[in-house]
């Protein structure tokens, strides 16, 4: 009881000095706010209108019906008509463009004579997205009959599912829960225990009757509240915004999300025992904070990387929350469908409380 | 265990590395007395204090504190003693109000008494009118007030205080040690490490630490009836060309000016040291009065921490 007691002091403590800590407050709702905006606004894998310059050395018929179906396709944005492809190289050179589309003066001919290409598209391959896209309009059709054009297509059919529009902030959203939560809850608790150092409190705490589990435990119980709240905030705004749906249980979410939050905590936990200063704690954080946003799936995906960086990633707690999210989010999945992950993230936070927990009691010395 | 005694050390050495910060300590300390800990910084004090309350675990020997043996049962031990650190250690973002709480509920002192007890150390330490203000916000004084109202706050038997007074004006270096004579008169036994002459002077009793060793011990009185030295005090207008002169006995164990006064230690088994003194003074035609003086606690400090080869005559 007595421990107890103990507990939920350093807790009220600990929320009390949050409280008027103003900047610390403004970050936990800041923080998500901006990064959901920029994520879902600024940052867009979808690319279309790429600056484009065409070269129409033909000017027939046929190659001004081409040049009006390239707008069509939303991918290129035709700004510039240059006389030659010598000058598309020109501009690509300069950065002014980044695909040019050179049609030969032969271009009815070559359309018809399946062994050479009517066409030439010159890509700045320095972006290999800006590639990828460029590859796509190889299959474009050019024929005389736009009638035959649908005999023409494709015999393989791409159907995206769970994200048929394809709009990048669906897949964004639910990997940037895991972002958000990674980068404050670790921030916060990686300085928690140091700033007492720093400001001399430990040492009295030591001294006092408190037990380093308690102290622990009631330093991170208010941040798990705070990191359900950013939850809160992030689902919210995705859907406002965004349109990013929970096709799952919401109480699933939840589930996934405290103990994700309760593994963040338990490894900031462990930094702030490590380190001696608030700024040595904020490089710890950031050196942990690069492979969660690049390993973990959210940037990448995962079944492209390196075999070595895909164990890198499974060791990380966000790698599995994200999967868990994006399942719940977006394939209706309920936590029995992805037991292991659930688990992993349990099991860390144990293992991660429980370290900074025996390196707390020895530090004393 | 001895009832007497509050704490009892026994060859109590601890290693940084390759340095000796406590080099086998034997330490007795009385209930319900001031015992004082004097030394310069880097003596050994503050290490003392943290393995004397479980904070460090002793390379070698041990310690009975309270009747619980160090390291072993500091968990025990730690509801009946209270700390002070030499840094404020409060919550600076907290009220005075809300520290002294948070410090009660830690110390599980039960609800009903938590309220008049933080009253009562209001008015005892003159903190009632800064009750709301943050503790990062106050003085020197006022915190180290605080530092003691939290130190003492659920009575402890034991006070250990290490260098309580290093940041604080005179007057309320007064009013903390006034403080401290009413604890130990309630009965609580109080360790204070100091490096202030004054401050050691006040203690029932005394240890003197250099580099890790405890080089005297004892009460301040006897300490400075005991020093094995003649204390000789020479009063010149010229002290600079009367410190060259003294310089020149062999037997002068150590020089201390205090403005145009000198200070000179010369062992007890030199027989004629103030002759000596005068006769030196006179063959260097330097003008001035010699007297002999009882020795201050300064002059102690300045005896035992001398070099053996010093010491001898």
């Amino acid at each position: 009881m007595k421990s107890l007691s103990r507990l939920m002091a350093v807790t009220r403590k600990e929320v009390r000095q949050l409280r008027r800590d103003r900047l610390t407050f403004a970050m936990i709702f800041g923080m998500p706010m901006m990064q959901i905006l920029l994520f879902g606004y600024a940052i867009n894998t979808d690319v279309r209108d790429l600056k484009t310059a065409v070269a129409d050395e033909a000017n027939t018929h046929l190659s001004r019906e081409f040049i009006t179906q390239l707008g069509e396709t939303q991918v290129t944005d035709i700004r510039r008509y240059a006389n030659s492809a010598a000058e598309l190289e020109q501009l690509l050179r300069a950065g002014e463009i980044s695909i040019g589309v050179a049609i030969p003066p032969d271009f009815d001919r070559r359309v018809i004579d399946s062994n050479r290409s009517a066409v030439h598209i010159l890509v700045d391959g320095s972006d290999p997205t800006v590639l990828g896209v460029a590859n796509q309009l190889r299959n474009m059709p050019i024929t005389f009959d736009s009638n035959r054009r649908d005999k023409e297509q494709s015999a393989i059919e791409v159907r995206p599912y769970y994200n048929p529009e394809r709009r990048t902030p669906v897949n964004i959203v639910p990997g940037l829960m895991g972002v958000i939560l990674t980068m404050t809850m670790m921030i916060f608790t990686a300085a928690a225990i140091v700033r007492e150092r720093e400001h001399g409190n430990l040492e009295l705490l030591i001294n006092t009757p408190v037990t380093s589990i308690e102290l622990m435990t009631g330093k991170i119980l208010p941040y798990i509240a705070i990191g359900l709240l950013q939850l809160a905030l992030i689902l919210t705004i995705g859907d406002l915004l965004f349109d990013v749906p929970v096709r799952g249980r919401v109480l699933d979410l939840y589930v996934a999300a405290s103990l994700f939050i309760a593994a963040n905590l338990a490894l900031g936990l462990f930094v702030s025992t490590m380190v001696s200063t608030q700024f040595q704690a904020m490089q710890a954080t950031f050196f942990l904070m690069m492979p969660s946003i690049l390993l973990s799936g959210f940037m990448f995906p995962f079944d492209g990387m390196p075999v070595a960086a895909q164990y890198l990633g499974e060791a990380l707690p966000i790698t599995h929350f994200i999967r868990l999210t994006r399942g719940i989010m977006l394939r209706e999945a309920s936590l029995g469908d992805m037991p292991f992950a659930l688990i992993y993230l349990g099991l860390f936070a144990l293992v991660a409380m429980t370290a900074a927990a025996l390196r707390f009691s020895k530090r004393l010395d | 265990m001895n009832d007497e005694l509050a704490i009892r050390a026994r060859g109590l050495s601890k290693d940084f590395g390759h340095l000796r910060a406590v080099d086998h300590l034997d330490l007795d300390v009385p209930r319900a007395s001031i015992y004082g800990f004097l030394g310069p910084n880097g003596s050994g004090k503050s290490t003392t204090i943290r393995m004397l309350c479980g904070l460090l675990t002793p390379t070698e020997g041990s310690a009975d504190v309270m009747g619980f043996r160090v390291p072993e049962q500091s968990k025990e031990l730690k509801p009946k003693i209270g700390y002070m650190t030499q840094r404020f250690s409060l919550f600076g973002d907290m009220t005075v109000t809300e520290n002294l709480e948070f410090i009660a509920e830690i110390y599980s002192v039960p609800s009903a008494r938590r309220a008049p007890r933080i009253e009562e150390l209001l008015e005892k330490y003159d903190l009632a009118e800064q009750r709301k203000q943050f503790a990062g916000t106050m003085s020197g004084g006022q915190r180290q007030r605080l530092g003691l109202a939290c130190a003492v706050l659920h009575h402890p038997e034991l006070l250990l205080l290490d260098e309580p007074t290093s940041a604080v004006d005179p007057q309320s270096r007064r009013d903390f040690w006034a403080n401290l004579f009413r604890l130990a008169e309630g009965g609580t036994t109080i360790l204070v490490s100091t490096h202030y002459m004054d401050e050691a002077e006040r203690c029932h009793k005394l240890a003197i630490l250099d580099h890790g060793i405890k080089v005297a011990d004892g009460a301040p009185q006897e300490l400075q009836k005991n020093t094995g030295m003649h204390v000789i005090e020479v009063l010149a207008d010229d002290p600079y060309h009367a410190q060259a002169a003294i310089s020149s006995l062999p037997v002068v164990a150590s020089v201390t000016q205090l403005g145009i006064r000198l200070r000179i230690l010369i062992p007890e088994s030199v027989a004629d040291a103030l002759d000596r003194v005068k006769k030196a003074l006179r063959d260097h035609n330097v003008v001035a009065r010699s007297h002999i003086a009882d020795a201050t606690l300064e002059d102690v400090f300045v005896a035992v921490t001398l070099k053996p080869e010093q010491r001898a005559a």
